[in-house]
Formats: C-alpha cells, sequence, structure tokens
C-alpha cells in the first residue's frame, strides 16, 4: 500500500527522559558502547494510490503544523514509501 | 573530572577590561540602559557576556521581585509578635516553614509557570509541578501533597481546549509519577485568560524541626556540588524572555524555550536529598530552578554572606555544544546544588552512588564575598554575589487608578432583572450550577491521584484539602485556595481579601485552625500604572487581612506581564491558607452524609450581587463592588467551627462563596447523594432580601452546617453564645431529592448528572 512516512524527533537541544531510560538499561545490560538513545515516532499515512508531489507537499505541511508539536518536536523527514 | 574542551571565543574578564567599548545585547537580554550602566558601575567594567547573562536573568522582574518588592516589604512588616512565633523560616527563603507542634513543621509555598504553559501546556504544566516541589524539598522537607490553581481563557473558544488538555494531562502526569496526591485547587474560565492561562502550581512539605536546611553556603572551603539531571540547552533564556516579556516581543531562538521534565529522576532525586540530609552531609542546599546556576551560585553564596570559586567546565553537560552562558542560564529541570563539608565528601558520594545520580565538584566555598567562575584557566565572572542575587534594581513605579474604575463601580447589578417566579429562580439555579465555573470539576480532578501514599483526609471537591504529615502521627494540615479575578478587578484591595477571607473559611471548614499564608500575585504589566495601582490595592489590601486575621504571610511569588497585547487579565491574587489539625480523624466532611440532621445557615445573608455567578451567567455582567468583606466575623464563625468540631458537634461544613447557597446546597446534597427539604421563606423575611439574593447572593463569612438532632440544643446554644447569626433552613432526608421549598425539587441523579456532563461535553 502506497504511504507517505512522517517521521517526527524531539528537539535535539531537549531532554528526552524516554530515550534517557532506555540509554540506561542498555548500558546496564552491558551495551556501554551505546551513549545516547533518541526516541522520536514514525507516522504512516495510506494511500490508494501513490501520493502526488501535490499530496506530499501537503503532507510535509501538516506534518509541520498537526502531526507534531514545534515546540519540542521536529520533523526529521517526510518520504513517499511506495 | 575536568572535560577536554578548548575555550575558544570565550569573553573574559581580561577581555572586558581591554575591550570597555564593546557592543553588548544588554537590550536583547531585557535590560534597560540604566540597568545595564549599573552593572558596568558595580564591576568598574563592562561584564563579561557571561556576567552580562548572569545579571540579565538574575535582575529580570521574575528573579528580582524589582517592581513589586516595594509592595512586599508589607507582609513582613504588618505583623505582631503572636503571628510570628510559630513561623521558622519566614519570607525570603525558597519557602517558609511553620511549627505545627510534636516536633512537626511543615513548609508550603505556591509559584506560577504561566507562560510556559502557554507556549507548551504539558511541559510548561508538568515543570510547574517539578519546581514547587523542589523548592520544598529545599528546605529539608519530604513533599507531601501538591494543588493546582488554573485559570483558562472562555470554554467554548477552540484554543481554551488545547491548553486545558494540556495543562491538566501535564499536572496528573507529573505528580502521578511522583506518587504526590493532588488534593485541591481551582479551575477558573474567564476571556480574560485566553491569551495567558495561569497554571499556579503549590506544593507542601512535613519535616522533623532538626531537618532544616537553608540555602546558604557560609563555610570556607566546603565543596560545591552540582547533582542530579545533566545540564543542557533547555529553558534558555526562559526566565527573562518567558517569564518577563509578553509573547510577541520575543524574536525566533536557536534553543528551545521550554524545557521537558523527567518525574522519575525527580523522584530519584528526592530519596536522595532526604538520605542526604538524614545523614546530614549538606551544609546547604538550592535548588536549580528558574536562572538555574547563576542563580543557584549567587544566592548560596550571598545568603551565605561568603564567596565560592567556580569551574564551569566541570558542569556535566547533555550536550557538548553549551557555550558558558548558556550553561549558567540553561533551565533543565531535576537539578540541585549541595555545600558539602569536606570531610563528608565520601558519605555524600556514597549516596548519591547508592541512588545513581550523577554529580559533579564544581568548586568550593571562599571566605572573600566573591564569585569566581573559571571556564578553564580563563576567568569568565568576577562579581560580588549580593548583587546579581538580592541588590538587584527596586522600582516605585508610578501608580494610577484605572480610568475606568469609577464608571465599572457604577454600574452595579441593582437595575438587572431579577428571577421572581419559582419557574424562573429554578432555571436560573440550574443555569449556574452547570456553567462551567460551577459545574463539576471532576472530570479535571480525577485525572489526578488523591490518595497515593496513604495520607490523604480530604480532597476535592471538599472545601480544603487534608493530609497527614506521616503515618505515625494523627497530626495533619489542610490547605484551600483561593482567587477571584472578578472582584479584584472590581476592588483590588477587597478582592484579595476575599480571597483571604475564603481561603481562610475553607480551611475553618475542614475543622483545622488556620495558621499560615502564601500567595501567588497574577498580574498584568507593571510598566502599567493602572496594573501597579491593582497590585499596590491587592497586597495593601492581603497585608491588612493578614494582620487582621492574626496568620502571617510566610512567602509566595509574583507573576507579572500576564496579559495578550495590551489587555491585562484581571487581578489574580491566589492565597493559600494553611491550617492545622490535631487529629485528622476530626476533619469534618462538606458532603451530608445522614438523613435526618438539622441545616443551619451560619451568617448572615445581603443583597449582594455585584461581581457575583448570577451577575455573570445570566447577564453577562461586571460590575459595582464586591460583597463586603468581615473578617471580625470570619474570625468569630472559624473560632465556633472550631469548638464545635472539638465537641464533635457537627456532621458537616460548607462554605458559601461563588454561586451561594444555591451552589452550597447542590454540591452538599449530590456529594453523597443524601437529600434535603430546605425552606427559604424565613431567611428572606429575616435579613431582608429579595428571592435572587438568598439563593445566589455572595455574601462573605456565611457556612452551611449540617447538625444531628442530639447535638442540635448544644449546638444552637454555641452559636447564640458566640453572637454567630443562625437560621435553620431545612433538613437532610432519605429521599435523594433536593427540595426547595415553594420553587421546585430535583432529583439528586439528575442535579449530579447535570453538574458533571459540562466539562465532559466541552473537553472529553
Amino acid at each position: 500500500m502506497p504511504k507517505i512516512i512522517v517521521e517526527v524527533m524531539p528537539k535535539a537541544d531537549l531532554l528526552d527522559p524516554q530515550g534517557k531510560a532506555v540509554a540506561n538499561s542498555l548500558n546496564r545490560k552491558g551495551h556501554t558502547e551505546i551513549t545516547a538513545v533518541r526516541i522520536g515516532k514514525r507516522i504512516e499515512l495510506h494511500y490508494d494510490e501513490t501520493p502526488t508531489e501535490a499530496q506530499l507537499e501537503e503532507a510535509k505541511a501538516f506534518a509541520a503544523d498537526f502531526l507534531s508539536n514545534g515546540v519540542i518536536e521536529d520533523v526529521v523527514a517526510v518520504t513517499v514509501e511506495a | 573530572m575536568l572535560n577536554k574542551k578548548t575555550a575558544t571565543n570565550v569573553d573574559t574578564t581580561k577581555e572586558a577590561k581591554n575591550t570597555p567599548d564593546k557592543h553588548q545585547p544588554w537590550k536583547e537580554l531585557g535590560l534597560k540602559l540604566e540597568e545595564y550602566d549599573e552593572i558596568k558601575t558595580i564591576l568598574g567594567r563592562r561584564p563579561t557576556s557571561a556576567e552580562l547573562a548572569m545579571y540579565s536573568v538574575m535582575w529580570s522582574e521574575h528573579c528580582s521581585y524589582k517592581s513589586s518588592k516595594i509592595y512586599l516589604r508589607q507582609f513582613g512588616e504588618k505583623v505582631t509578635p503572636e503571628m510570628t512565633k510559630n513561623l521558622m523560616v519566614g519570607m525570603g527563603e525558597n519557602a517558609g516553614v511553620v511549627d505545627i507542634g510534636e516536633g512537626w513543621a511543615v513548609t508550603f509555598k505556591v509559584e506560577s509557570h504561566n507562560h510556559p504553559s502557554y507556549i507548551e501546556p504539558f511541559q510548561g504544566a508538568a515543570t510547574g509541578v517539578g519546581g514547587i516541589v523542589r523548592d520544598i524539598l529545599t528546605m529539608g522537607a519530604r513533599p507531601i501533597a501538591v494543588m493546582d490553581q488554573l485559570r483558562f481563557g472562555a470554554p467554548e473558544n477552540p484554543d481554551t481546549r488545547r491548553v486545558v488538555d494540556g495543562v491538566v494531562a501535564g499536572i496528573s502526569f507529573y505528580g502521578n509519577c511522583l506518587g504526590l496526591p493532588n488534593i485541591g485547587g481551582e479551575t477558573v474560565f474567564d476571556k480574560v485568560y485566553q491569551g495567558n492561562p495561569l497554571v499556579n502550581a503549590l506544593s507542601v512539605g512535613a519535616l522533623r524541626h532538626e531537618d532544616l536546611k537553608l540555602a546558604k553556603a557560609s563555610n570556607p572551603g566546603d565543596l560545591v556540588i552540582l547533582f542530579g539531571a545533566r545540564t543542557g540547552a533547555d529553558g534558555i533564556g526562559g526566565v527573562s524572555v518567558l517569564a518577563s516579556e509578553t509573547f510577541d516581543s520575543t524574536g525566533p531562538t536557536k534553543r528551545p524555550a521550554v524545557q521537558v521534565g523527567d518525574p522519575f529522576a525527580e523522584k530519584v532525586l528526592i530519596e536522595c536529598c532526604l538520605e542526604l540530609y538524614k545523614a546530614q552531609v549538606v551544609a546547604g542546599i538550592q535548588d536549580l530552578g528558574g536562572a538555574g546556576l547563576s542563580c543557584a551560585t549567587s544566592e548560596l553564596a550571598s545568603n551565605g554572606q561568603a564567596g565560592m570559586r567556580v569551574q564551569l567546565q566541570n558542569v556535566l553537560l547533555r550536550d557538548d555544544s553549551l557555550t558558558p552562558e548558556e550553561i549558567l542560564m540553561s533551565e533543565s529541570q531535576e537539578r540541585m546544588m549541595a555545600i558539602v563539608p569536606k570531610k563528608d565528601k565520601a558519605a555524600f558520594e556514597a549516596i548519591v552512588n547508592k541512588w545513581e545520580v550523577e554529580y559533579s565538584i564544581l568548586g568550593e566555598v571562599i571566605k572573600e564575598p566573591r564569585l569566581y567562575i573559571n571556564w578553564g584557566d580563563e576567568e569568565i565572572v568576577n562579581v560580588p554575589p549580593r548583587t546579581v542575587a538580592h541588590d538587584g534594581p527596586v522600582y516605585d513605579r508610578p501608580v494610577a487608578e484605572p480610568k475606568y474604575q469609577k464608571a465599572l463601580n457604577k454600574n452595579t447589578t441593582k437595575n438587572l432583572e431579577k428571577a421572581e417566579t419559582p419557574e424562573e429562580l429554578a432555571t436560573q439555579l440550574i443555569q449556574i450550577v452547570t456553567s462551567p465555573n460551577q459545574a463539576s470539576k471532576n472530570y479535571i480532578t480525577d485525572q489526578y491521584d488523591h490518595y497515593v501514599g496513604g495520607n490523604t483526609a480530604l480532597a476535592m471537591p471538599d472545601d480544603a484539602g487534608m493530609v497527614r504529615v506521616d503515618e505515625t502521627s494523627s497530626l495533619g494540615i489542610a490547605i484551600a485556595t483561593d482567587a477571584n479575578g472578578r472582584y479584584g478587578q472590581l476592588d483590588p484591595y477587597a478582592g484579595a481579601q476575599l480571597a483571604l477571607a475564603e481561603a481562610y473559611r475553607n480551611v475553618a471548614t475542614s475543622g483545622a485552625v488556620p495558621a499560615a499564608v502564601t500567595n501567588c500575585l497574577n498580574f498584568g504589566s507593571p510598566e502599567n500604572p493602572e496594573v501597579m495601582w491593582q497590585f499596590k490595592q491587592a497586597t495593601a489590601g492581603l497585608a491588612d487581612g493578614c494582620l487582621e486575621l492574626g496568620i502571617p504571610v510566610t512567602g509566595g511569588n509574583v507573576s507579572f506581564y500576564n496579559q495578550t497585547g495590551d489587555v491585562a487579565i484581571h487581578p489574580t491574587p491566589v492565597v493559600g491558607v494553611l491550617g492545622v489539625i490535631d487529629d485528622v480523624a476530626r476533619r469534618i466532611p462538606s458532603g451530608w452524609q445522614d438523613a435526618g440532621h438539622n441545616i443551619y445557615l451560619l451568617g448572615t445573608t445581603e443583597e449582594e450581587l455585584d461581581g457575583s455567578v448570577w451577575s455573570e451567567v445570566i447577564h453577562d455582567h461586571l460590575g459595582g463592588l464586591p460583597p463586603k468583606v468581615k473578617l471580625q466575623e470570619e474570625l468569630k464563625l472559624a473560632q465556633a467551627l472550631q469548638a464545635a468540631s472539638v465537641q464533635g458537634l457537627l456532621a458537616s461544613a460548607h462554605d458559601l462563596s461563588e454561586g451561594g447557597l444555591a451552589q452550597a446546597l447542590v454540591e452538599s446534597t449530590t456529594r453523597f447523594n443524601v437529600g434535603a427539604r430546605v425552606f427559604l421563606d424565613e431567611l428572606e423575611e429575616k435579613n431582608k432580601i429579595s428571592k435572587t439574593a438568598v439563593l445566589f447572593s455572595e455574601t462573605t463569612a456565611r457556612v452551611l452546617v449540617t447538625v444531628g438532632r442530639e447535638d442540635d440544643v448544644k449546638f444552637v446554644g454555641l452559636c447564640e453564645q458566640r453572637g454567630i447569626p443562625i437560621t435553620r433552613i431545612g433538613v437532610t432526608d432519605t429521599e435523594p431529592t433536593l427540595e426547595i421549598q415553594n420553587i421546585a425539587s430535583w432529583p439528586l441523579a439528575t442535579l449530579k448528572a447535570a453538574s458533571e456532563a459540562t466539562l465532559p461535553e466541552l473537553f472529553a
């Protein structure tokens, strides 16, 4: 099924408590080579047909103002997956 | 321990001497030209950029109280020795501490997190809880409860939902994760808060007398240790930009202006700190809140009349790209600074390591009252700490009574159409009790944990929240907070006193003895003389009121610049009263629990509808003068309630406030589904008032109580002896119905459902 994938990450400068907790657990399991973990979200928008360029642009727009919280998150990628 | 960083482009004190004329962004950092010049005079040179960052945040309105200081002094001056005899720590510390007996003390405080909560409601409200809890922890206390005072815009405005959802979720997330019961608070909707919601957070903590801690660094040689979360780029400039200027004036910033909290890290920090206190290895402690390291270092040194030498490169960072200025200003959450004697270093390290809390030694306390901060080998700060922390600018700003004030006060409710027929009165009653401000707040408070810890004796929707100080003691404290912005707008002096009177009455109805006051004064811009007049009036009213009631202000917080564009919010002085109860089992519930009890209204009802909920909901009107303040009657009433409570005469007590008698009747019956037959004709005749006033007047110094038959004679005698006006207005009933004779009768299920439907319809 054709999709648009939106990837959202917490802003680089902000604390990511979830990532921190996971990093601590990994370290505790012995994976001390991992210095940090940051956790974002992946959002799939499903379409019947492969999305057009215009639909991708539209998705970028609502990725920025609806699917993410611009105060604490960044949209890092909006891509079509056929 | 020293991080390997190269000091590139660092503005040093040497550089500052050599380049006296270098342009500095003092204006962008929120300083006035006179303030910038004052810094140059203090230092005898231009400040380095790190010093400028420190002065700018510490001299911001939020940290320095520069516009409010001259008015806040009266809270310390209008007192009697009797009032302060139980005060272990007064104003000026992180929170006031009150001796409540049996070797216990409590500390409580309320603080605003208004501006961050508008920008990012969830994190703003969550970190507001985290911040106030750390203030309490800093005094040596174990935090035992929280409360929140919320004011949002008009309920039907779509943006209100965004703010309500985020704020409520943020409070419940942080508080529930910490395991602290949320025992009460307020939720008010008014369009004046549309672009500027008020999110005030209160916390209370309990400590043994000997565990009291102060934020000071006084012994040379003691170590300065930063522990808790790492320092990141969050909330940089949050203090000076977010808390002190309006939103539209801020330019784009590269760094995020908000902070993200981690309640689990805070929980570990709380337990870690309490163990450090118990082991007696800290000589002084300070939380890092607004202004971060700038505040903690300068305040600790200034309070201890000493100095400090700090190596800033020892600060553990989340992100190595932070500049020294950013490290000094960062408001990363869940951090504390401890002053530790060298001999206790090993013990300190053992405890923080046990809790897996990261720490780093930044430097040490020195005798010379000077704060030196180095970045590697370069000196970037060299200042007298007092000038940063305490001797900031103080302004006596112009005040002017608002031009609209007289017309507003003349526009009374006298000519508004009043309900006369039973049908009209019944319709208005339902309109009022289901209006967003009067309807059940369960939708919000059900998202909070009220009982975690098992020490909660009373919580929402009771008039006051009550908790035991500890599971081994029956000693408890009750807290109520109140503010009515509409009253404040009509008369800020009376408005502040009415908030005090209501909180005082709420505590008294729970059976506790009012003991201390805290406040969070939310106002518009101090640069507007009309706002400054409101502030002047409100602070005078509160100080005079506290003196008359004989309870001291132990601390508080001022939040200015609460406005959207040029329009200020209504003056909203949130007043919190703390009471003490020797045995929480003796608490008085606010709801009716048994049939066959007599219902008495204590106090006199007057025709006071100006500023009332009735005038707002039925006529969308605000004008006239708020209800009269009757502090002597409040005192007598509180003493009578206490005497009755000690003798076990009261089955319930509920204070009358917004929405008047009608509101109290609906709340008391629906609480535990105990009906009542009520007759109001006698009240109408005795007090010579209209039917509308009988139901909806907001006259103060009134309480609704129920008394069992066996205690009836004794209770009536007690009131008469003390000169408390008492009118029997009905009897509780097995039938689950509220029947108001000659007006209407409602099944309680209908009333409850209607009251509980309002907020979910708007926000769920």
